[in-house]
Protein backbone atom coordinates (compact mmCIF):
# COMPACT_ATOMS: atom_id res chain seq x y z
CA UNK A 1 0.00 0.00 0.00
CA UNK A 2 1.25 3.54 -0.94
CA UNK A 3 0.43 6.48 1.07
CA UNK A 4 -1.38 9.04 -0.34
CA UNK A 5 1.13 11.74 -0.19
CA UNK A 6 3.36 9.26 -1.73
CA UNK A 7 1.63 8.75 -4.49
CA UNK A 8 0.46 12.17 -5.30
CA UNK A 9 4.06 13.85 -5.31
CA UNK A 10 5.92 10.45 -6.04
CA UNK A 11 3.73 10.47 -9.11
CA UNK A 12 4.66 14.90 -9.70
CA UNK A 13 8.01 13.63 -9.68
CA UNK A 14 8.04 10.51 -12.10
CA UNK A 15 6.30 13.06 -14.57
CA UNK A 16 8.67 16.07 -13.95
CA UNK A 17 11.27 12.93 -15.15
CA UNK A 18 9.37 12.45 -17.74
CA UNK A 19 8.84 16.01 -18.78
CA UNK A 20 12.57 16.50 -18.96
CA UNK A 21 13.53 13.62 -20.79
CA UNK A 22 11.64 14.41 -23.75
CA UNK A 23 13.14 18.20 -23.29
CA UNK A 24 16.42 17.03 -23.40
CA UNK A 25 16.35 14.51 -25.94
CA UNK A 26 14.59 17.08 -28.10
CA UNK A 27 17.31 19.22 -27.56
CA UNK A 28 19.99 16.39 -28.33
CA UNK A 29 18.67 15.01 -31.17
CA UNK A 30 19.93 17.18 -33.98
CA UNK A 31 23.44 16.64 -32.97
CA UNK A 32 22.90 13.35 -33.45
CA UNK A 33 21.49 13.65 -36.72
CA UNK A 34 21.80 16.84 -38.09
CA UNK A 35 24.55 17.12 -41.12
CA UNK A 36 27.22 19.91 -39.62
CA UNK A 37 28.75 22.10 -42.17
CA UNK A 38 31.98 23.99 -42.00
CA UNK A 39 33.15 26.24 -39.59
CA UNK A 40 33.22 29.82 -41.34
CA UNK A 41 34.58 32.47 -39.62
CA UNK A 42 31.93 35.25 -38.80
CA UNK A 43 29.08 32.38 -38.58
CA UNK A 44 29.41 31.55 -34.81
CA UNK A 45 30.30 35.61 -33.70
CA UNK A 46 27.97 37.22 -31.89
CA UNK A 47 24.45 38.66 -33.68
CA UNK A 48 24.72 42.38 -33.67
CA UNK A 49 23.54 43.13 -37.42
CA UNK A 50 26.38 42.22 -39.58
CA UNK A 51 29.01 44.25 -37.04
CA UNK A 52 31.54 42.68 -35.17
CA UNK A 53 30.84 43.31 -31.66
CA UNK A 54 31.38 46.53 -30.14
CA UNK A 55 31.97 45.74 -26.77
CA UNK A 56 31.50 42.84 -23.96
CA UNK A 57 27.26 41.93 -24.86
CA UNK A 58 27.24 41.94 -20.66
CA UNK A 59 26.37 45.51 -19.55
CA UNK A 60 25.42 46.74 -16.74
CA UNK A 61 21.93 46.23 -15.61
CA UNK A 62 19.73 49.62 -16.00
CA UNK A 63 19.20 50.13 -11.89
CA UNK A 64 15.08 49.97 -13.00
CA UNK A 65 15.07 46.45 -13.70
CA UNK A 66 16.66 45.69 -9.96
CA UNK A 67 14.10 48.08 -8.66
CA UNK A 68 11.31 45.79 -10.22
CA UNK A 69 12.78 43.10 -8.82
CA UNK A 70 12.91 44.43 -5.34
CA UNK A 71 9.09 45.28 -5.58
CA UNK A 72 8.39 41.91 -6.87
CA UNK A 73 10.14 40.08 -3.81
CA UNK A 74 8.04 42.28 -1.71
CA UNK A 75 4.32 41.86 -3.13
CA UNK A 76 5.71 38.19 -3.76
CA UNK A 77 5.94 37.52 -0.12
CA UNK A 78 2.50 39.36 0.51
CA UNK A 79 1.01 37.04 -1.79
CA UNK A 80 2.43 33.75 0.37
CA UNK A 81 0.71 35.31 3.84
CA UNK A 82 -2.25 35.95 1.75
CA UNK A 83 -2.50 31.59 0.37
CA UNK A 84 -3.31 30.26 3.74
CA UNK A 85 -5.52 33.61 5.08
CA UNK A 86 -7.58 33.20 2.04
CA UNK A 87 -8.25 29.44 2.09
CA UNK A 88 -9.43 29.54 5.52
CA UNK A 89 -11.45 32.63 5.69
CA UNK A 90 -14.77 31.13 5.98
CA UNK A 91 -13.39 29.60 10.06
CA UNK A 92 -11.69 32.70 10.90
CA UNK A 93 -14.01 35.09 10.41
CA UNK A 94 -13.84 38.67 11.18
CA UNK A 95 -11.10 38.46 13.18
CA UNK A 96 -8.56 37.16 10.51
CA UNK A 97 -10.07 39.57 8.69
CA UNK A 98 -9.58 42.71 11.14
CA UNK A 99 -5.95 41.11 11.32
CA UNK A 100 -4.87 41.00 7.58
CA UNK A 101 -6.27 44.53 6.74
CA UNK A 102 -4.10 45.76 9.16
CA UNK A 103 -0.87 43.81 7.63
CA UNK A 104 -1.92 45.23 4.25
CA UNK A 105 -2.80 48.79 5.26
CA UNK A 106 0.92 48.65 6.09
CA UNK A 107 1.59 47.48 2.81
CA UNK A 108 -0.62 49.93 1.02
CA UNK A 109 1.09 52.72 2.71
CA UNK A 110 4.35 51.36 1.32
CA UNK A 111 2.68 51.17 -2.12
CA UNK A 112 1.21 54.75 -1.63
CA UNK A 113 5.27 56.05 -0.86
CA UNK A 114 6.45 53.90 -3.68
CA UNK A 115 3.62 55.48 -5.96
CA UNK A 116 4.44 59.18 -5.14
CA UNK A 117 8.34 58.70 -5.24
CA UNK A 118 7.60 57.55 -8.82
CA UNK A 119 9.28 54.01 -8.30
CA UNK A 120 6.10 52.16 -9.84
CA UNK A 121 6.23 54.28 -13.30
CA UNK A 122 9.23 53.25 -15.61
CA UNK A 123 10.33 56.90 -16.97
CA UNK B 1 -5.21 9.63 -9.91
CA UNK B 2 -6.13 5.88 -8.94
CA UNK B 3 -7.74 5.12 -5.52
CA UNK B 4 -4.64 4.72 -3.67
CA UNK B 5 -5.98 2.63 -1.07
CA UNK B 6 -7.17 0.13 -3.50
CA UNK B 7 -4.77 -0.57 -5.40
CA UNK B 8 -4.13 -4.25 -6.10
CA UNK B 9 -1.32 -5.89 -6.90
CA UNK B 10 2.76 -5.27 -5.72
CA UNK B 11 4.11 -1.72 -5.59
CA UNK B 12 5.72 -1.83 -8.63
CA UNK B 13 2.23 -1.70 -10.19
CA UNK B 14 1.55 1.88 -9.38
CA UNK B 15 4.30 3.16 -10.77
CA UNK B 16 3.59 1.51 -13.77
CA UNK B 17 0.60 3.11 -14.23
CA UNK B 18 1.86 6.73 -12.83
CA UNK B 19 4.41 6.18 -15.70
CA UNK B 20 1.63 4.62 -18.74
CA UNK B 21 -0.69 7.67 -17.46
CA UNK B 22 2.23 10.19 -17.77
CA UNK B 23 3.51 9.02 -21.42
CA UNK B 24 -0.46 9.14 -22.62
CA UNK B 25 -0.74 13.29 -20.98
CA UNK B 26 2.58 13.92 -22.53
CA UNK B 27 1.45 12.71 -25.69
CA UNK B 28 -1.74 14.40 -25.82
CA UNK B 29 -0.01 17.61 -24.64
CA UNK B 30 2.81 17.73 -27.95
CA UNK B 31 -0.14 16.99 -30.18
CA UNK B 32 -1.92 20.07 -29.18
CA UNK B 33 1.15 22.23 -29.02
CA UNK B 34 2.10 21.25 -32.71
CA UNK B 35 -1.11 22.02 -33.52
CA UNK B 36 -1.70 25.04 -31.69
CA UNK B 37 0.95 26.28 -34.17
CA UNK B 38 -0.81 25.04 -36.56
CA UNK B 39 -4.21 26.38 -35.53
CA UNK B 40 -2.37 30.08 -34.58
CA UNK B 41 -1.02 29.76 -38.72
CA UNK B 42 -4.64 29.35 -40.26
CA UNK B 43 -6.26 31.52 -37.84
CA UNK B 44 -4.38 34.11 -38.08
CA UNK B 45 -5.07 33.79 -42.07
CA UNK B 46 -8.48 33.52 -41.94
CA UNK B 47 -8.35 37.06 -39.96
CA UNK B 48 -5.92 38.78 -42.20
CA UNK B 49 -7.82 36.94 -45.78
CA UNK B 50 -4.95 35.00 -46.80
CA UNK B 51 -5.06 30.81 -46.75
CA UNK B 52 -2.44 29.82 -44.65
CA UNK B 53 -0.40 26.78 -44.76
CA UNK B 54 -2.47 24.41 -47.05
CA UNK B 55 -0.16 22.59 -49.08
CA UNK B 56 1.63 19.57 -46.28
CA UNK B 57 -1.27 17.11 -46.50
CA UNK B 58 -5.37 17.27 -46.60
CA UNK B 59 -5.99 21.24 -45.19
CA UNK B 60 -2.12 21.58 -44.86
CA UNK B 61 -2.49 19.35 -41.38
CA UNK B 62 0.80 17.48 -41.58
CA UNK B 63 2.60 20.92 -41.63
CA UNK B 64 3.61 20.61 -37.79
CA UNK B 65 5.45 17.28 -38.83
CA UNK B 66 6.95 18.59 -41.90
CA UNK B 67 8.06 21.44 -39.64
CA UNK B 68 9.37 19.47 -36.90
CA UNK B 69 11.39 17.32 -38.74
CA UNK B 70 13.13 20.48 -40.55
CA UNK B 71 14.10 21.38 -37.13
CA UNK B 72 15.57 18.10 -36.00
CA UNK B 73 17.53 18.29 -38.97
CA UNK B 74 18.93 21.56 -38.61
CA UNK B 75 23.02 21.84 -37.31
CA UNK B 76 22.61 23.50 -34.00
CA UNK B 77 25.04 26.55 -34.08
CA UNK B 78 26.70 27.59 -31.02
CA UNK B 79 28.38 31.02 -31.04
CA UNK B 80 31.64 30.80 -29.64
CA UNK B 81 31.32 32.88 -26.79
CA UNK B 82 28.18 31.31 -25.05
CA UNK B 83 28.12 29.43 -21.91
CA UNK B 84 27.40 25.98 -23.98
CA UNK B 85 25.51 24.23 -20.37
CA UNK B 86 23.62 27.14 -19.98
CA UNK B 87 22.57 28.25 -23.46
CA UNK B 88 21.45 24.79 -23.91
CA UNK B 89 20.32 23.77 -20.39
CA UNK B 90 18.15 27.38 -20.56
CA UNK B 91 16.32 25.87 -23.72
CA UNK B 92 15.14 22.54 -21.88
CA UNK B 93 14.12 24.28 -18.42
CA UNK B 94 11.66 26.12 -20.06
CA UNK B 95 10.54 23.18 -22.01
CA UNK B 96 10.86 21.11 -19.32
CA UNK B 97 8.72 23.45 -16.81
CA UNK B 98 5.94 23.91 -19.61
CA UNK B 99 5.55 20.21 -19.46
CA UNK B 100 6.20 19.63 -16.06
CA UNK B 101 3.25 21.94 -14.98
CA UNK B 102 0.30 19.17 -16.15
CA UNK B 103 1.01 17.20 -13.28
CA UNK B 104 -1.78 18.78 -11.46
CA UNK B 105 -4.51 19.98 -13.93
CA UNK B 106 -7.67 18.23 -13.37
CA UNK B 107 -9.34 17.47 -16.79
CA UNK B 108 -11.97 15.52 -15.31
CA UNK B 109 -13.44 14.22 -11.88
CA UNK B 110 -10.80 12.19 -11.03
CA UNK B 111 -8.38 12.60 -14.17
CA UNK B 112 -5.41 14.05 -13.06
CA UNK B 113 -1.33 12.93 -12.50
CA UNK B 114 -1.26 13.83 -8.92
CA UNK B 115 -4.43 15.34 -7.08
CA UNK B 116 -2.42 18.06 -4.97
CA UNK B 117 -3.94 19.34 -2.13
CA UNK B 118 -1.32 22.20 -3.08
CA UNK B 119 -2.12 21.99 -6.93
CA UNK B 120 -2.47 26.31 -6.94
CA UNK B 121 0.61 26.67 -5.26
CA UNK B 122 2.57 24.10 -7.60
CA UNK B 123 1.30 25.82 -10.41
CA UNK B 124 2.83 29.29 -9.46
CA UNK B 125 5.87 27.67 -8.88
CA UNK B 126 6.14 25.88 -11.63
CA UNK B 127 5.55 29.28 -13.76
CA UNK B 128 7.53 31.20 -11.64
CA UNK B 129 10.66 29.36 -12.37
CA UNK B 130 9.79 29.89 -16.37
CA UNK B 131 11.95 33.22 -15.74
CA UNK B 132 14.87 31.08 -14.94
CA UNK B 133 14.90 29.73 -18.42
CA UNK B 134 14.67 33.23 -20.36
CA UNK B 135 16.94 35.14 -17.67
CA UNK B 136 19.46 32.70 -18.23
CA UNK B 137 19.25 32.48 -22.34
CA UNK B 138 19.79 36.13 -22.59
CA UNK B 139 22.75 35.96 -20.45
CA UNK B 140 24.32 33.05 -21.66
CA UNK B 141 23.98 34.09 -25.33
CA UNK B 142 26.79 36.85 -24.51
CA UNK B 143 24.99 38.65 -27.11
CA UNK B 144 23.60 42.37 -26.71
CA UNK B 145 19.98 41.49 -28.21
CA UNK B 146 19.12 38.56 -26.30
CA UNK B 147 20.59 39.97 -22.96
CA UNK B 148 18.47 43.17 -23.38
CA UNK B 149 15.44 40.59 -24.72
CA UNK B 150 15.71 38.17 -21.14
CA UNK B 151 16.16 41.51 -18.93
CA UNK B 152 12.67 42.97 -20.59
CA UNK B 153 11.16 38.68 -20.27
CA UNK B 154 12.16 38.10 -16.58
CA UNK B 155 10.96 41.91 -15.30
CA UNK B 156 7.59 41.88 -17.15
CA UNK B 157 6.78 38.21 -16.35
CA UNK B 158 7.63 39.43 -12.20
CA UNK B 159 5.42 42.01 -12.63
CA UNK B 160 2.63 40.56 -13.94
CA UNK B 161 3.25 37.27 -11.59
CA UNK B 162 2.17 39.72 -8.55
CA UNK B 163 -1.22 40.58 -10.20
CA UNK B 164 -1.87 37.11 -10.80
CA UNK B 165 -0.92 35.63 -7.21
CA UNK B 166 -3.30 37.98 -6.33
CA UNK B 167 -6.17 36.75 -8.42
CA UNK B 168 -5.50 33.31 -7.21
CA UNK B 169 -6.05 34.19 -4.09
CA UNK B 170 -9.59 35.59 -4.61
CA UNK B 171 -10.30 32.43 -6.59
CA UNK B 172 -9.00 30.51 -2.90
CA UNK B 173 -11.64 33.05 -1.16
CA UNK B 174 -13.97 31.36 -2.83
CA UNK B 175 -12.97 27.96 -2.88
CA UNK B 176 -11.56 27.63 0.26
CA UNK B 177 -8.95 25.61 -1.53
CA UNK B 178 -5.67 25.08 -3.04
CA UNK B 179 -6.82 21.55 -5.00
CA UNK B 180 -7.57 22.14 -8.44
CA UNK B 181 -9.95 19.67 -8.23
CA UNK B 182 -12.09 20.98 -5.37
CA UNK B 183 -12.12 24.40 -7.11
CA UNK B 184 -13.82 23.30 -10.22
CA UNK B 185 -16.04 20.87 -7.34
CA UNK B 186 -16.80 24.08 -5.95
CA UNK B 187 -18.17 25.59 -9.12
CA UNK B 188 -20.81 22.90 -9.80
CA UNK B 189 -24.44 23.53 -11.01
CA UNK B 190 -24.33 25.12 -14.02
CA UNK B 191 -22.55 28.31 -15.45
CA UNK B 192 -24.41 30.88 -13.05
CA UNK B 193 -22.23 29.31 -10.48
CA UNK B 194 -19.09 29.12 -12.35
CA UNK B 195 -16.30 31.80 -10.70
CA UNK B 196 -16.25 33.98 -14.19
CA UNK B 197 -20.19 34.40 -13.84
CA UNK B 198 -19.50 35.58 -9.69
CA UNK B 199 -18.13 39.22 -8.12
CA UNK B 200 -14.77 37.55 -9.85
CA UNK B 201 -15.62 38.13 -13.00
CA UNK B 202 -12.96 41.26 -13.11
CA UNK B 203 -10.11 39.46 -11.93
CA UNK B 204 -10.57 36.49 -14.61
CA UNK B 205 -10.10 39.67 -16.88
CA UNK B 206 -7.16 40.37 -15.08
CA UNK B 207 -5.32 36.85 -15.06
CA UNK B 208 -6.00 36.84 -18.89
CA UNK B 209 -4.07 40.17 -19.36
CA UNK B 210 -1.63 38.51 -16.62
CA UNK B 211 -1.76 35.58 -18.90
CA UNK B 212 -0.68 37.18 -22.51
CA UNK B 213 2.11 39.21 -20.70
CA UNK B 214 3.39 36.20 -18.81
CA UNK B 215 3.69 33.90 -21.71
CA UNK B 216 5.11 36.92 -23.78
CA UNK B 217 2.21 36.72 -26.44
CA UNK B 218 0.82 40.40 -28.07
CA UNK B 219 0.43 42.85 -27.15
CA UNK B 220 2.95 41.92 -24.46
CA UNK B 221 5.66 40.30 -26.31
CA UNK B 222 8.04 42.90 -25.95
CA UNK B 223 11.00 40.60 -25.27
CA UNK B 224 10.75 39.93 -29.05
CA UNK B 225 9.65 42.74 -30.40
CA UNK B 226 11.63 41.99 -33.77
CA UNK B 227 11.58 46.12 -34.73
CA UNK B 228 13.64 46.89 -31.44
CA UNK B 229 15.37 43.07 -30.61
CA UNK B 230 15.77 41.26 -33.39
CA UNK B 231 13.84 37.74 -31.93
CA UNK B 232 14.69 39.01 -28.38
CA UNK B 233 16.45 36.39 -25.68
CA UNK B 234 16.45 33.30 -28.08
CA UNK B 235 18.40 35.59 -31.09
CA UNK B 236 21.59 33.41 -30.85
CA UNK B 237 19.76 29.70 -31.00
CA UNK B 238 18.71 27.52 -33.88
CA UNK B 239 17.83 24.53 -34.68
CA UNK B 240 15.63 21.77 -31.57
CA UNK B 241 16.72 24.35 -29.06
CA UNK B 242 15.14 27.17 -30.61
CA UNK B 243 12.31 24.84 -31.65
CA UNK B 244 11.94 24.23 -27.66
CA UNK B 245 11.64 28.01 -26.94
CA UNK B 246 9.00 28.38 -29.76
CA UNK B 247 6.57 25.18 -28.66
CA UNK B 248 7.55 26.11 -24.80
CA UNK B 249 5.53 29.31 -25.38
CA UNK B 250 2.64 27.38 -27.18
CA UNK B 251 2.77 24.68 -24.17
CA UNK B 252 2.53 28.05 -21.73
CA UNK B 253 -0.17 28.86 -23.72
CA UNK B 254 -2.27 26.00 -23.59
CA UNK B 255 -1.21 25.90 -19.54
CA UNK B 256 -2.78 29.28 -18.90
CA UNK B 257 -5.78 28.38 -20.36
CA UNK B 258 -6.44 25.10 -18.66
CA UNK B 259 -5.73 26.89 -15.49
CA UNK B 260 -8.15 29.81 -16.49
CA UNK B 261 -10.39 27.07 -17.70
CA UNK B 262 -10.29 25.43 -13.77
CA UNK B 263 -10.05 28.35 -11.93
CA UNK B 264 -12.95 30.47 -13.62
CA UNK B 265 -15.19 28.51 -15.87
CA UNK B 266 -15.70 25.35 -14.54
CA UNK B 267 -12.89 23.08 -15.32
CA UNK B 268 -14.75 19.95 -17.07
CA UNK B 269 -18.13 20.95 -15.82
CA UNK B 270 -20.84 21.26 -18.79
CA UNK B 271 -22.73 24.70 -18.62
CA UNK B 272 -25.85 23.49 -18.11
CA UNK B 273 -27.11 20.34 -16.88
CA UNK B 274 -28.96 19.04 -19.89
CA UNK B 275 -25.57 18.85 -21.41
CA UNK B 276 -23.82 16.55 -18.38
CA UNK B 277 -24.40 13.81 -21.68
CA UNK B 278 -20.96 15.06 -23.30
CA UNK B 279 -18.07 13.63 -21.09
CA UNK B 280 -15.85 16.08 -19.24
CA UNK B 281 -12.85 16.17 -20.98
CA UNK B 282 -14.30 17.42 -24.55
CA UNK B 283 -16.03 20.41 -22.03
CA UNK B 284 -12.45 21.00 -20.71
CA UNK B 285 -10.68 21.08 -24.12
CA UNK B 286 -13.43 23.19 -25.51
CA UNK B 287 -13.12 25.76 -22.73
CA UNK B 288 -9.37 25.62 -22.85
CA UNK B 289 -9.82 25.93 -27.42
CA UNK B 290 -12.06 28.77 -26.60
CA UNK B 291 -9.55 30.55 -24.50
CA UNK B 292 -6.60 30.13 -26.62
CA UNK B 293 -8.50 31.57 -29.87
CA UNK B 294 -9.02 34.87 -27.72
CA UNK B 295 -4.14 34.23 -27.47
CA UNK B 296 -4.51 34.23 -31.14
CA UNK B 297 -6.93 36.61 -31.83
CA UNK B 298 -5.08 39.19 -29.53
CA UNK B 299 -2.39 38.81 -31.68
CA UNK B 300 -3.75 39.30 -34.98
CA UNK B 301 -5.67 42.34 -33.47
CA UNK B 302 -3.40 44.28 -31.31
CA UNK B 303 -0.39 46.21 -31.57
CA UNK B 304 2.05 46.02 -29.00
CA UNK B 305 2.62 48.26 -26.35
CA UNK B 306 5.60 50.29 -25.13
CA UNK B 307 7.98 49.29 -22.43
CA UNK B 308 6.49 51.86 -19.96
CA UNK B 309 3.05 51.46 -20.80
CA UNK B 310 3.56 47.43 -20.30
CA UNK B 311 4.69 48.64 -16.78
CA UNK B 312 2.67 51.27 -15.99
CA UNK B 313 -0.31 48.07 -16.80
CA UNK B 314 1.36 45.43 -14.45
CA UNK B 315 1.83 48.26 -11.24
CA UNK B 316 -0.02 51.50 -11.34
CA UNK B 317 -3.11 49.20 -12.72
CA UNK B 318 -3.51 45.64 -12.33
CA UNK B 319 -1.80 45.58 -8.96
CA UNK B 320 -4.20 48.68 -7.09
CA UNK B 321 -7.33 46.86 -8.64
CA UNK B 322 -6.57 43.68 -7.71
CA UNK B 323 -5.47 44.28 -4.17
CA UNK B 324 -8.74 46.32 -3.59
CA UNK B 325 -10.87 43.62 -5.45
CA UNK B 326 -9.32 40.82 -2.34
CA UNK B 327 -10.92 43.02 0.07
CA UNK B 328 -13.52 43.43 -1.67
CA UNK B 329 -14.14 39.59 -2.20
CA UNK B 330 -13.09 38.73 1.03
CA UNK B 331 -15.54 41.12 3.41
CA UNK B 332 -18.81 40.41 0.69
CA UNK B 333 -18.09 36.62 1.37
CA UNK B 334 -17.39 37.17 5.40
CA UNK B 335 -21.08 39.91 5.26
CA UNK B 336 -23.01 36.85 2.89
CA UNK B 337 -21.45 34.44 4.95
CA UNK B 338 -20.93 32.73 1.46
CA UNK B 339 -17.46 31.52 2.44
CA UNK B 340 -16.33 28.04 2.89
CA UNK B 341 -16.53 26.81 6.33
CA UNK B 342 -18.16 30.25 7.51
Amino acid sequence: MISANLGAYGSVLVFMAMAFAVAAAAAVLPFLVARSTSHEAGRETPYECGFDAFSDARAKVDVRFCRVAILFIVFDLEIAFLFPWAATLGVIGWVGFASMMVFLGVLTVGLAYEWIKGALAWD
Amino acid sequence: MLDLGGTEGPWWFFWLIVVAQGAGALAVLLGAVAYLTYAERRVMASMQLRRGPNVVGPFGLLQPMADGVKLIFKQILIPQAVNVPLFLGAAVLTFFLALAAWAVVPVNAGWVLADLNLGVLYLLAISSFGVYGIILAGWASNSKYPFLGGLRSAAQMVSYEVATGLVLVTVLLQAGSLNLSHIVEAQRGGVGHWFIASLLFPMFIVFFIAGLAETNRHPFDLPEGESELVGGFHTEYSSMPFALFFLGEYANMILVSAFATTLFLGGWLPPLQALAFIPGPLWFAAKVGACLFVFLWARATLPRYRYDQLMRIGWQRLLPFTLVWVVLVAAVGLAQGTLPGG
